[in-house]
């Protein structure tokens, strides 16, 4: 195995492995402070932050020859026997001159800037810089202009690294960012009439690690150190990107990619990004509602969990829809509960929405087409339940709709969750297939025709508000944890099948989690702790095999 | 070796000659001959062993070995290869390749073809400087005649071997002259020096085997194909037996001289000639009689000499043991006595405040911050802890302490570093008496507007 020496510790990398000083310093525990550099975009070695000394040991008379002046950590790579220093005099130097450097033209505007708290300048600023200004002192600027419809730039601000600019190029692959003018004059700009207006536009913001790039969204919104991080999964389309939520006091302020290189490496979409609005929307429904006189009429909730068996069980065969937005958890206990009261009940898949083809952008990136984060994992589990024609195939929500026509099934049982405040994902017409029913339970987070026609009209969890397991559209299963609380009197599903089941206590998801691994092999990778990047489920089942 | 005296102009040779700039005059004076003779009779190999041994060396600034440069190109390539011509003479008081283009373009077009035989390219580019329109139309000119003789396209001379050169006009920008940021430019981006390795010989333009050439590097090896590697090494300063890693300095030179002379011009002398006798013998010595105070050796990046170190040998090494950064382009720039060294050194900060690219943070930020510092100290608020910060930013900024990405912010920061060293007792009477109350400062102070930074 190569050896590396990381201020004379030394590490072993991997024989193929080809990693710069940074990385793998950063296996020794070092950090080199780094601006420019981004392991989702192209080096350039412009920001010398990273300046380290670098030299190679001579495997057979182990004598060490240093180079001898400083190079880029981000721009050299590592081989067996390259000896790395980064805590030496001239190094030290080399960034407190850089972040001097930095400082000289930068506002310095830190109370009213939105990344205080998060500032890579600033942080470094701390650990590397000098404590004492040298360099004369400026009167305060601080221009502003938007570059696209969702980000901002303060000019002065920026410490030009690029990473935004590469972004475009590179990862988006649209380019509207450029560098204009030269020298201190230069300034991150678009080209005349053309803004920043991409799918993946707010990447950008992520990257940037100073506060020139500002979300719009979430510009003035909180303080960043108020924000709790939750890991969690984009719900918004099937390729199920790693998220974290950050929310303070049941509130969310913004989602963040988190790094995965199974799923989206370092990026999010905007849909995503900003896909998060509905769950603080007004018309969400907060209570459970049994159709009265006059309208719905609010049940407490432990009253449904035994009038809802009642209902159902009273109604006669039973058809059930089980959301692509339900969790495997909560899917599996909802087809345990449906089961149980009607042990021949119908198990379709829920209405999965589509817009459209894949798009795929040159970094490797891809918004899918399909508007669901569960799909997947909703048809394995009804697969468990035996839910499954002869040639593999799940039935679907068109198929539901034409049994609950037929006078065979007298109840439906429909789990939606649809991020829609118009409830538009199910049409009038749509509705109308469900008039024949003695019983029909919709759980959604906004009314719908559909749940209009509901005996049973009961609220659902948003992604934030529901703990469980997503299996994206590469079968790549994650694990997330929940972010916020509900608003009050919402149940998230998982509670409330928890509780049909006749469980005791909390709803435990993990506990779920471990309990369908054990029954099943098609989940069997689903056992024990999950890394956060997830599992792979048909990698997991081939290595059973 | 032949001394200067005697020493008769070479790639100068067409300057005053009427028609000098044609095709005819140029054959006439022997040109095109040798190109025809080589590639009858030389492979490419030989070429280049040719151009290796008689020890050209670059004449762009940086005074690689021409020769050993074409070897790094990868063996076998399937090409294509290209060749760059840099003509994007940016320096200040550099103008050997413009007289060179103006009045003899064919000899560059010889050199470059030989040149380009010998690297295997088959496309060749010329940067050109974005303020030379009349050698734009020269070269032009030069270009379309050579195509019409048949010395460029299609299986020159039956040789086999085919060229086409380009003429490509620069947005004038000073870093487009240095080699990575010329190839950047000549895609069509941003010149940005990239970062070595890979060197344009391994990945240049288009990601290409690329070699960078200067527009006077071309002329010699047209003279070098015309007279001889023997002739070649007659001149110059041979290499120090003394010293393995000095590979000498051999051939003519054009040095521009500028500034306080009499007869400022551009004169061709063997490399090794001193700064004195330069300016003494073909400047007619310093203007109006004065003394010079200091002389800029190579254009303004390479630092300063002093009066005392005239006498150093203008050759790929002696500048650079009189505390300089190089020859650079041999610009010699006569300072003289009357001119306040603030006033040079703010000129100086001016002009690489303007003109660093702004990749590197030390280059962007550091020439700005000197530029605010001179400013100031010309404003009658200067510091004597300002001199310090000077220093500073003189020894730590360019690619030689490893804090950018290309040289020429080595070469911003020699005036500074050189002028700090050799002159501070001049910077500090200045100081002290311009701002006899402050000087002693130590605080920060604001800064003032900046009214002529761009």
């Amino acid at each position: 195995m190569p050896t590396v020496i990381v201020d004379g510790q030394e590490i072993e990398i991997g024989a193929d492995e080809r990693l710069n000083c940074i990385e793998a310093a950063r296996r020794a525990g070092v950090e080199i402070p780094h601006y420019c550099w981004h392991p989702g975009l192209s080096v350039v070695a412009s920001c010398r932050m990273c300046l380290i000394q670098a030299g190679s040991r001579n495997a057979e008379t182990g004598e060490i020859s240093m180079i001898p002046k400083l190079v880029p950590g981000c721009q050299t790579p590592v081989k067996d026997g390259t000896v790395i220093v980064t805590d030496s005099d001239l190094v030290r130097d080399s960034r407190a001159r850089v972040e001097e450097a930095l400082l000289i033209d930068h506002p310095i505007d830190c109370p009213i800037c939105d990344k205080a708290g998060e500032c890579l300048l600033q942080d470094y600023h701390f650990e590397h810089g000098q404590s004492e200004r040298r360099a004369d002192i400026h009167a305060f600027t601080s221009r502003r202009r938007d570059v696209g419809p969702t980000v901002t730039l303060f000019v002065d601000r920026c410490i030009m690294c690029t990473r935004c600019v590469r972004f475009t190029r590179e990862v988006s692959g649209t380019a509207e960012l450029m560098v204009s003018a030269r020298g201190a004059k230069e300034e991150i700009d678009t080209f005349p009439g053309f803004p920043l207006e991409n799918k993946l536009a707010g990447n950008v913001v992520d990257l940037c690690p100073v506060g020139a790039l500002g979300d719009k969204d979430f510009l003035y919104q909180q303080r960043v150190w108020f924000l709790k991080k939750s890991a969690n999964v984009c719900g918004g389309c099937a390729a199920g990107c790693s998220i974290v939520t950050e929310h303070n006091q049941d509130t969310v302020y913004r989602l963040k990619p988190r790094e995965n290189p199974h799923v989206n490496k370092w990026w999010i979409c905007d849909e995503g990004r900003y896909g998060w609005h509905h769950l603080h929307d007004p018309s969400r429904l907060v209570e459970a509602g049994k159709r009265g006189a006059d309208g719905f009429e609010a049940v407490e909730w432990a009253d449904v969990v035994t009038r809802l068996r009642d209902d159902l069980k009273a109604a006669g065969r039973l058809a059930v829809a089980v959301s692509p937005h339900l969790t495997v958890e909560e899917a599996w206990m909802l087809c345990a509960v449906a089961r149980s009261i009607d042990p021949e009940a119908f198990l379709a898949l829920g209405y999965v929405p589509t817009t459209g083809d894949d798009e795929s952008f040159p970094g490797g990136f891809t918004i899918r087409g399909e508007k669901a984060p569960n799909r997947v994992g909703v048809e394995t589990v009804l697969g468990l339940f035996g839910a499954v024609a002869d040639d593999g195939s799940v039935p679907g929500w068109n198929e539901l709709l034409r049994q609950v026509q037929t006078d065979t099934i007298k109840a439906a049982w429909v789990t939606a969750g649809y991020p829609t405040p118009d409830g538009s994902w199910c049409d009038e017409q749509t509705a109308a297939a469900f008039a024949s029913l003695d019983c029909l339970i919709v759980q959604d987070l906004f009314d719908s025709p559909l749940a209009a026609r509901a005996q049973w009209r009961l609220p659902a969890a948003g992604f934030a508000e529901r703990a469980g397991t997503w299996v994206n559209c590469g079968h790549h299963a994650q694990s997330f944890e929940q972010a916020i609380r509900p608003p009050a009197g919402v149940w998230p599903e998982g509670r409330l099948f928890w509780n049909m089941l006749g469980r005791q206590g909390l709803y435990d998801p993990s506990g779920v989690r471990q309990q369908i691994a054990e029954s099943s092999a098609a989940f069997a990778a689903l056992a024990g702790d999950l890394p956060n990047t997830g599992v792979d489920l048909r990698l997991q089942q081939l290595a059973a095999t | 070796m032949s001394d200067s005296q005697s020493f008769q102009p070479v790639l100068l040779e067409a300057v005053g000659v009427e028609n000098g700039h044609s095709l005819e005059s140029y054959r006439s004076r022997g040109g095109y001959a040798p190109l025809e003779k080589l590639l009858a009779e030389k492979q490419p190999p030989e070429v280049v062993e040719m151009v290796k041994s008689s020890g050209l060396r670059g004449r762009g600034g940086a005074g690689f070995m021409t020769g050993l440069k074409w070897t790094f190109l990868p063996k076998d390539h399937p090409g294509p290869i290209y060749l760059c011509v840099n003509a994007d003479e940016s320096e200040p008081g550099t103008f050997n390749n413009r007289i060179l283009m103006e009045d003899d373009p064919h000899q560059i077009l010889e050199g470059t073809i030989i040149s380009a035989y010998a690297t295997r390219a088959s496309t060749a580019y010329i940067y050109l400087r974005y303020e030379y329109p009349q050698s734009w139309n020269s070269l032009q000119a030069a270009i379309d005649e050579a195509y019409a003789a048949g010395y460029l396209g299609q299986n020159i001379k039956g040789s086999g071997f085919s060229l086409d050169i380009y003429l490509h006009r620069g947005a004038a920008a000073y870093i487009c002259g240095e080699e990575t940021g010329l190839i950047e430019s000549l895609e069509g981006k941003r010149a940005w020096p990239r970062i070595k390795p890979p060197f344009p010989a391994i990945e240049g333009a288009f990601r290409k085997p690329t070699v960078v050439n200067n527009i006077e590097t071309m002329a010699c090896v047209a003279q070098i194909a015309r007279r001889g590697v023997d002739w070649f090494r007659s001149i110059g300063v041979p290499a120090d037996p003394n010293n393995p890693r000095d590979p000498g300095s051999y051939g003519p030179k054009l040095y521009c001289l500028s500034g306080h002379v009499e007869k400022p011009g551009c004169y061709e002398a063997p490399l090794g000639i001193t700064a004195r006798e330069l300016i003494d013998r073909f400047g007619g010595g310093v203007w109006k009689g004065r003394r010079a105070k200091a002389v800029i050796p190579g254009g303004i990046s390479m630092g300063l000499l002093s009066e005392a170190e005239l006498d150093t040998p203008l050759d790929f090494a002696g500048p650079g043991k009189a505390g300089c950064l190089g020859l650079g382009t041999a610009a010699v720039v006569v300072i003289d006595e009357t001119v306040s060294i603030v006033d040079f050194l703010h000129n100086s900060c001016r002009f690489f405040a303007h003109e660093s690219c702004g990749q590197c943070t030390p280059c962007r930020e550091g020439t700005s911050w000197s530029l605010r510092m001179l400013e100031r100290i010309r404003a009658g608020k200067g510091r004597l802890k300002d001199l310090e910060l000077l220093a500073e930013i003189g020894s730590t900024m360019g690619m030689m302490p490893g804090s950018t990405i290309c040289g020429l912010a080595d070469g911003a920061a020699w005036p500074i570093k050189n002028a700090i060293a050799k002159f501070r007792d001049e910077f500090e009477e200045y100081i002290k008496q311009s701002n006899p109350t402050g000087y002693m400062e130590t605080d920060p102070v604001p800064a003032l507007p900046i009214l002529s930074a761009h």
